[in-house]
């Protein structure tokens, strides 16, 4: 019934010339989605993967589940000195992220293009 | 006396986690129906969905044997979401989450459903069912006065 969550990682260049990893997501982000959100982020090298941009375009559905795999992935790169953003969150999820706090934690950009380029 | 006319829409739904979905895109029907805003409409999801993961998972434990239901009561400008389950109903309404506790490891990175209703509704309330069980969450959204 829970949309699977599919997840890719692609490598880019900001214009600064930084090094961006991004976790595309897709489906679902839920109970479920251990595996394609902890599971993908955990397979980088943390040595290497210093700045990782969380893309949600294609994610209709997050819940409180799916929000908390994404507080463990803070977590986890906070403790690792990786800095974290996201972009591609719907207007309502923004304003979700916002309320539990996760922006204090992972900058918010609309699309891909104003992400890279403050990064 | 004005009599006020209130349509009620039910759906019971299965003790498996997905299933959440279904009452979430129905309440969302009826709150379109009624004219709320877009960004209500999507507050409203995510506070019915929240509302019945916790049944599925604390209410009813996941046992698929028991089921959960949903009654959606339209009123003339609010639309009243119960959510009712057969566990015993939530003790203690959840506190504020803080993220940097979460981020410290002092408080458990889950645990946000209770946080997100209060916070998306304008009313919430938990009743623990008089036999211990049948107990339910309480939501309703009002309709602004000036979006019609």
């Amino acid at each position: 019934m829970q949309s699977e969550t599919k997840s890719h990682v692609d490598q880019l260049t900001s214009p600064a010339g930084h090094s961006v990893t991004v976790l595309r997501f897709e489906g679902d982000i839920a109970s479920t989605s251990k595996e394609a959100v902890l599971g993908t982020y955990q397979a980088l090298s943390k040595a290497t993967n210093k700045i990782i941009l969380l893309d949600f375009t294609k994610v209709d559905y997050i819940n409180s589940s799916g929000i908390a795999l994404v507080i463990q992935l803070l977590i986890e790169a906070a403790n690792s000195g990786q800095k974290v953003y996201a972009y591609g969150l719907s207007a309502h999820f923004v304003k979700v992220f916002t309320m539990v706090g996760i922006t204090k934690y992972a900058g918010l950009f609309p699309d891909q293009a104003a992400a890279l380029a403050a990064l | 006396m004005s009599e006020t006319r209130t349509t009620n829409v039910e759906v019971r739904l299965p003790s498996r986690m997905g299933f959440e979905k279904v009452a979430m895109s129905t309440a969302a029907s009826v709150a379109k129906l009624m004219g709320f805003r877009e960004d209500r409409v999507e507050d409203l999801k995510t506070a019915v969905a929240e509302a019945c993961i916790n049944a599925i998972e604390h209410g009813n434990r996941l046992n698929e044997k028991l089921s959960v239901g949903v009654v959606l009561s339209a009123g003339e400008d609010s639309l009243e979401v119960k959510v009712i389950d057969d566990g015993k109903g939530m003790k203690n309404k959840q506190a504020k989450p803080d993220i940097d506790r979460k981020m410290h490891g002092e408080e458990d990175p889950r645990g946000m459903g209770m946080f997100l209703i209060q916070a998306l509704v304008d009313e919430a309330e938990w009743v623990a069912g008089a036999d211990g069980k049948s107990s339910y969450v309480r939501l309703v959204i009002r309709l602004d006065k000036d979006q019609g």
